[in-house]
């Protein structure tokens, strides 16, 4: 899952399919992921682990790394 | 002739409980009226005229989008000082570029004061020092609520029509960034022509989730309908750019009629709205969207249509707008009256004679969309090179002159100075006039637009230059229509020595990261070549336009 996350992010949203992204980085307060792509994260998680991650969660308070968007869509899988 | 602030008051003695915005966070939705919003505001200009701020000066906002921001802009009018609203500093965007662009923004307008959150004051404390003009921090935990809010003796209500109401920045750094001074008289002219242009009438509700930092969302989305009387319906942007789908919720439950969107959000809502959001929406209130504000497309159109077609929207709510802050906003408005015109033309002979020649569909056909007829009281031509006007369907330099224009650039004289010719505004816009509607092709100055966003390559190639390798003076930034997503990307060729391909794609990743850091975008391509890859003009200088060219046909081509 988190190789997945990894490879979306570095090739759908910072278009640089090269960039290997460290589970713990941080995306969201490092500014790494724009406010314009975070909707395509989500829809990227609804659609590959068939989860929902509401707008209203869509900032580094809630994750902030890949370590922390997997530990949440786990949470949601699970429940 | 009147002043907003007078205005204000008006629809205080007139309505005061009326509703004049509805704020929506979420779910909830909070509701100001005009009385609200006045004594909030005058709070504001109480705590400023405390502070030793006086009518006339410059004072800049750094708030959130939210009532307070409402207040704080409403509260320095009040006080006859000079709004401007500052973008509040993102994730995205590191704090020492940020403080940079600030620095620079006191540089050349001077403020007297600056209004912000006590928790960011720190941020903007190193940004200012004691030699600048800054007098007052002013911060939204100071401003006393409670306290008189007696709007008689406010400075505001003896500002003249002449005087300079607001400030409007322009983004950019250093020797770019320039405040367009806008007088009571400008805003209140644009906003009655531009209301004349739309039908505008008591029923309608507009609904923004714009920045009020931008032309856009400051004058169509907030200063025209708090002015007319009209309900306004307001999200932020921050909410907006997360949950697409609460514009149509929000359009659906206060029945919407009027909105503006730049191009790239047609193709961002039909493509990211799911339809489990749209249940019961209901979009037929609205009757004019106003794609404005970077290249309007067709396809941005017909895409948006088709996906929100089954909930009601109609296809003559698809209108467009030319606008820029120097007109106060709106310049021309199409399809209010009948459908917006599409013209076919010939791309070739656009490109090649620069003559605009109606054609049918086929491999070099071009569908341009009509940006409408000028707005009352606004005369738009096209010039040649020599600023000579040239006839219908000629490609050349779009001018303007009007009862809007504004004061001037702010402490910018040289800048206005040769911003006009024989009293016609020169837009730095290209386009041709065909049955007397605008159509806007492109532009001359070497702007990229990103999302509605104005990004000076100049500022791109200098933070690319700060990367270890690349070659200095050797970078260069421009724009490419990305046609899925309805607006430009950003591309950067740099030159370097390194041959070593793994250092390349270091020094590719640090330019990446510089400029996504650095700057208000994200940058889509970036690629590293030899020395003397890069084009010079005769003069010597880099050219964007013949590099840009070069790179689209070695690398894009093969993408």
């Amino acid at each position: 899952m988190k190789e997945q996350l990894a490879a979306f992010i570095a090739s759908e949203i910072l278009k640089d399919p090269d960039r290997t992204i460290a589970f713990e980085e941080p995306l969201i307060s490092s500014g790494l992921i724009d406010s314009f792509s975070l909707v395509d994260l989500a829809l990227f998680v609804e659609d590959h682990f068939a989860v929902q991650v509401d707008d209203s969660e869509l900032t580094a308070d809630v994750f902030d790394s890949i370590d922390e968007l997997a530990a949440l869509i786990s949470t949601r899988q699970a429940g | 002739m009147t002043t907003l602030p007078a205005i204000l008051r008006e629809h205080l003695e007139t309505h005061p409980e009326l509703p004049v915005l509805r704020f929506l966070t979420g779910d909830d939705c909070d509701v100001v009226t005009y009385e609200g919003m006045l004594a909030g505001s005058a709070a504001y200009a109480h705590a400023l005229r405390r502070a030793g701020i006086g009518a006339g000066e410059p004072v800049v906002i750094i708030l959130q989008h939210g009532k307070e921001l409402v207040y704080a802009f409403f509260g320095a009018m009040l006080n006859g000082s000079i709004p401007s609203i500052m973008p509040y500093l993102t994730e995205k965007l590191s704090p020492e570029r940020y403080r940079a662009s600030l620095r620079s923004l006191i540089a050349i307008t001077e403020p007297a004061a600056i209004v912000t959150y006590p928790a960011f004051a720190e941020e903007i404390e190193g940004a200012t020092d004691e030699r600048d003009s800054v007098r007052a921090m002013l911060l939204s935990s100071d401003v006393d609520r409670a306290g008189e809010a007696a709007m008689d003796e406010l400075e505001g209500f003896t500002r003249n029509p002449d005087d300079i109401v607001l400030l409007q920045h322009s983004s950019g750094t250093t020797g770019l960034q320039k405040g367009v001074a806008l007088s009571h008289q400008a805003v209140l002219n644009q906003i009655h022509t531009y209301a004349e242009s739309l039908h505008l009438t008591d029923e309608d509700v507009v609904v923004s989730w714009l920045p009020l930092y931008h032309d856009m969302g400051l004058i169509a989305g907030f200063l025209m309908p708090i002015l007319a009387g009209n309900e306004l319906v307001l999200m932020s942007p921050f909410e907006w750019v997360r949950a697409p789908y609460r514009l149509m919720q929000a359009v659906s439950s206060y029945k919407g009629t009027l909105s503006w969107l730049p191009n790239f959000a047609y193709n961002f809502c039909a493509q990211k709205i799911r339809d489990r959001h749209l249940e019961d929406v209901d979009l037929s209130s609205w009757r004019a969207i106003s794609n404005c504000s970077e290249p309007m497309r067709w396809e941005s159109h017909q895409a948006f249509y088709d996906r929100f077609q089954k909930y009601g929207l109609r296809y003559e709510a698809l209108t467009t707008c030319y606008a820029m802050a120097e007109n106060v906003f709106a310049v021309t408005q199409g399809g209010i009256a009948s459908p917006v015109t599409v013209d076919v033309i010939d791309r070739r002979k656009l490109q090649e004679e620069r003559i605009a020649e109606p054609t049918v569909d086929g491999d070099h056909a071009l569908r341009m969309l009509s940006a409408g007829t000028a707005i009352p009281e606004t005369e738009v031509c096209v010039l040649d090179a020599d600023h000579h006007p040239l006839p219908e369907r000629h490609l050349g330099e779009i001018a303007l002159r009007s009862n809007c224009m504004l004061t001037g650039y702010y402490h910018r004289d040289d800048l206005t100075e040769k911003a006009f010719h024989e009293g016609w505004y020169l837009t730095g816009d290209l386009g041709y006039l065909a049955d007397g509607e605008l159509y806007v092709t492109g532009r001359q100055k070497e702007l990229i637009i990103v999302g509605g966003k104005n990004i000076y390559p100049q500022d791109l190639e200098e933070l690319a230059r700060e990367v270890p390798g690349v070659h200095p003076g050797r970078v260069v930034a421009f724009g490419i229509f990305n046609e899925s997503i309805g607006t430009e990307e950003v591309a950067i060729v740099a030159e370097t020595d390194v041959m070593d391909e793994e250092d390349r794609r270091l020094i590719r990743a640090s330019i990446r990261d510089k400029i996504n850091s650095g700057s208000d975008v994200i940058v889509r391509y970036v690629e590293v070549v030899d020395r003397q890859w890069l084009i010079k003009t005769s003069s010597g200088k880099i050219s964007r336009k013949a590099n840009r060219e070069k790179y689209l046909e070695i690398f894009h081509a093969q993408s």
